[in-house]
């Protein structure tokens, strides 16, 4: 009875601040009410007995992504309102390809027959949720049997990295860059002159 | 839950283990001593192309790796040397444009390896998730190297538009993947082989659905119509030598991820996917043939060449027989030196120094640079499927394959469209040998490219004197997949 009532709870606030997330006008509104969105939903996570997901989610969604949507958003000299403008024009359009992939889904699950799963076709059974945790059960099949998918993973990161910095990254001379070296080496009787100022006149 | 002690099987892999390590190495080499490394890290990643080509080489049968998320075979080899050639013609080409047009940064040769890495792994996936991750790896590479040439407008137009529409078309991918782990429960291809072999009746519709949008995501990757419209813009606007990479390496690898995708999980399912197939093939030869008509630009027109070109590669998929994997896979063994030649005859093109690209440009080139002039016909004659020049046998056996698949429509068509393709092919011939120059292009032309030219030519020419060592070759690849 209380998993229930918590459950309509935290999902009914997800998908109101869903919605105020695409309808409020401010969009700094928008980026906090997207937050509110990952809170309840990490909470529906732990109702589910998925406590990694939630914590995941608050770290990854909350703790840097939404900030660096707030960054963006902040930074980003953008007019929300000419950005509004074409939204009545491709309204219809949108919601015509909306129905037509909603209309596509009720197929698809109308006609939903699993095929049977053979025991030797799931290779990773579920295991038994009060003797292990699901962190624990995660890094077991991470580094074990999707290993390769991990590393894949890595790579594509660093592919990525390396996109940003040759896309972003240039050299320009008229800024002055800090040169530890330079400034270690540097000696007190090079660049200090002490100098007797007379009475009344300046240096 | 017991813990895994043992390490996974790893050998079938050592190509891409050793590329990934290599990679790294060379990126730390290039970030320590900076750009005047170019030189030094492009013959290096060659060399790199050269070992793990004999890695993959020295492997005997290969086998699963990796807990039966990778698989080598004989198919996987074949296409895994067609790639590695087709990169290290990239890298070779790049070379010379980096250095004239100042645009040289050190990470261009590392990010070819890293998506050569990345197609490698596309042609070995034994997984749908294996399969996204290197798609995904392969194409972010290839967005980057797009506007590599990040202050020129028409370089990072053709960046964007190729990374919105590639993440629009993995969407859809996902979406496709998820939906047939959904009616399947499994995602590794020989758990669903297994799943479909043994189901009888109606295949269910979601299944369907999932295994159409899959498709929509891979021909989106070979730049098939109904999903084509992102080429031409993106093989204008990218650089030259990065839309001789585009043109060769990525379709291979793209091309041989669909195969297996078709012809190992979903084998049982032919008669759900195989009209898709014919209608995208069809689709695909007509635009290719037609669109290319009123190109004036020579990279525009090349796009619109290769969308036909994916049209009859398609046809050897959509034949769903051994042959048609044969025909597919000798195919594409011509089709990497026609289009290296002919992009290394696009880079000759300079005027004054500049790189140009109109057809027209090529006027009167048979007078003042006869032996490109001949290369550039035979390259042109090749992809118009001339016997007995290289292209015309990959059409021959795709084109076979489906008369033996019952297929008689799209042989049909096939020929057809082939015909009117030439037409293009030909007026190229005819703007190089009949019409006057107005003004000559350079003479220089560097080393590098003088080689790949002639040395594509010659092979395109000889190919004919090869053909049963490497139709046997392609037989036995083809055999490895999808038995005979």
């Amino acid at each position: 009875m209380i998993q229930a009532l918590a459950f309509y709870l935290f999902a009914a606030v997800t998908v109101a601040s869903g919605v105020m997330v695409i309808s409020s006008r401010n969009p700094v509104h928008s980026v906090l009410f997207l937050i509110l969105a990952f809170f309840n939903a990490a909470a529906l996570f732990v109702l589910l007995g998925a406590e990694f997901l939630a914590m995941i989610l608050i770290v990854v969604y909350v703790g840097a992504v939404a900030v660096l949507f707030l960054f963006v958003v902040m930074m980003l000299d953008i007019n929300f309102v000419e950005l509004r403008q074409g939204f009545a024009r491709y309204l219809p359009i949108g919601a015509a390809i909306g129905l037509v992939l909603l209309a596509e889904i009720f197929l698809a699950v109308g006609a939903w027959t699993v095929i049977p799963v053979t025991a030797d076709s799931s290779i990773t059974p579920i295991p038994p949720m009060n003797e292990v945790t699901n962190t624990h059960a995660l890094g077991a099949l991470i580094y074990t049997h999707y290993v390769y998918l991990f590393q894949t993973a890595g790579l594509i990161l660093l592919v990525a990295m390396i996109g940003a910095i040759v896309l972003t990254l240039r050299s320009r001379s008229d800024v002055k860059r800090q040169s530890v070296d330079e400034q270690n080496a540097r000696r007190p009787e090079d660049v200090v002159e002490v100098v007797k100022v007379g009475r009344g006149g300046g240096v | 839950m017991n813990a895994v002690t043992s390490l996974p099987v790893m050998m079938p892999a050592s190509a891409e283990i050793f590329l990934a390590i290599a990679g790294m190495v060379l990126l730390m080499i290039g970030v320590f001593r900076g750009e005047s490394s170019l030189r030094f890290l492009s013959y290096a990643t060659i060399a790199t192309f050269a070992v793990a080509a004999i890695l993959v080489v020295t492997q005997g049968g290969g086998g699963e790796a990796f807990y039966g998320l990778f698989v080598s075979e004989g198919f996987a080899q074949f296409a895994k040397i067609l790639i590695l050639i087709g990169s290290a013609f990239a890298v070779l080409l790049s070379r010379d444009y980096l250095v004239r047009e100042q645009a040289g940064r050190f990470e261009f040769p590392i990010l070819i390896l890293f998506a050569t890495l990345g197609m490698l792994m596309m042609v070995s996936a034994n997984d749908l998730m294996s399969l996204y991750m290197s798609l995904e790896l392969q194409s972010l590479s290839l967005y980057v190297m797009a506007s590599i040439r990040r202050d020129t407008l028409k370089a990072t137009e053709a960046g964007l538009k190729y990374f919105v529409l590639g993440a629009l078309s993995s969407g859809m991918l996902l979406y496709g993947c998820s939906m047939i782990y959904g009616f399947a429960g499994t995602t590794s291809f020989t758990g669903l082989a297994a799943v479909f072999a043994a189901q009888t009746g109606v295949v269910p519709l979601g299944l369907v659905i999932g295994i159409v949008f899959l498709i929509a995501g891979l021909a989106f990757k070979v730049s098939a119509v109904p999903f084509h419209m992102w080429t031409p813009d993106v093989y204008e606007g990218a650089p030259t030598p990065v839309t001789a990479l585009f043109a060769v390496a990525p379709k291979i690898a793209a091309l041989a991820l669909f195969v297996r995708a078709m012809m190992d999980p979903f084998a049982d399912l032919i008669g759900s996917w195989q009209q898709v197939l014919v209608f995208v093939s069809i689709a695909s030869m007509g635009l290719g043939a037609l669109g290319a008509l009123v190109q004036t630009n020579i990279k525009r027109l090349m796009a619109y060449s290769s969308i036909g070109h994916m049209g009859y590669l398609l046809v050897g998929i959509a034949a769903g027989n051994q042959a048609g994997v044969t025909g597919v896979m000798l195919y594409l063994a011509t089709y990497i030196f026609m289009n290296v030649g002919t992009f290394a005859m696009i880079l000759a093109m300079r005027r004054d120094g500049r790189l140009v690209e109109e057809i027209g440009d090529l006027a009167g080139l048979s007078k003042t640079h006869p032996m490109m002039a001949l290369a550039l016909m035979i390259f042109m004659f090749s992809m118009a499927g001339i016997p007995p020049l290289a292209g015309f046998f990959g059409k021959w056996y795709v084109f076979m394959a489906a008369v033996d698949a019952g297929l008689f429509g799209l042989a049909v068509i096939g020929i057809l469209t082939s015909v009117i393709g030439a037409f293009y092919y030909l007026r190229i011939i005819k703007i190089m040998y009949f019409d006057e120059a107005t003004q000559p292009l350079d003479d220089a032309v560097s080393q590098d490219l003088r080689v790949i030219l002639y040395g594509s030519a010659v092979v395109t020419v000889l190919f004919v004197l090869f053909i049963s060592p490497v139709y046997d070759a392609a037989k036995v690849a083809a055999i490895s997949l999808v038995g005979a």
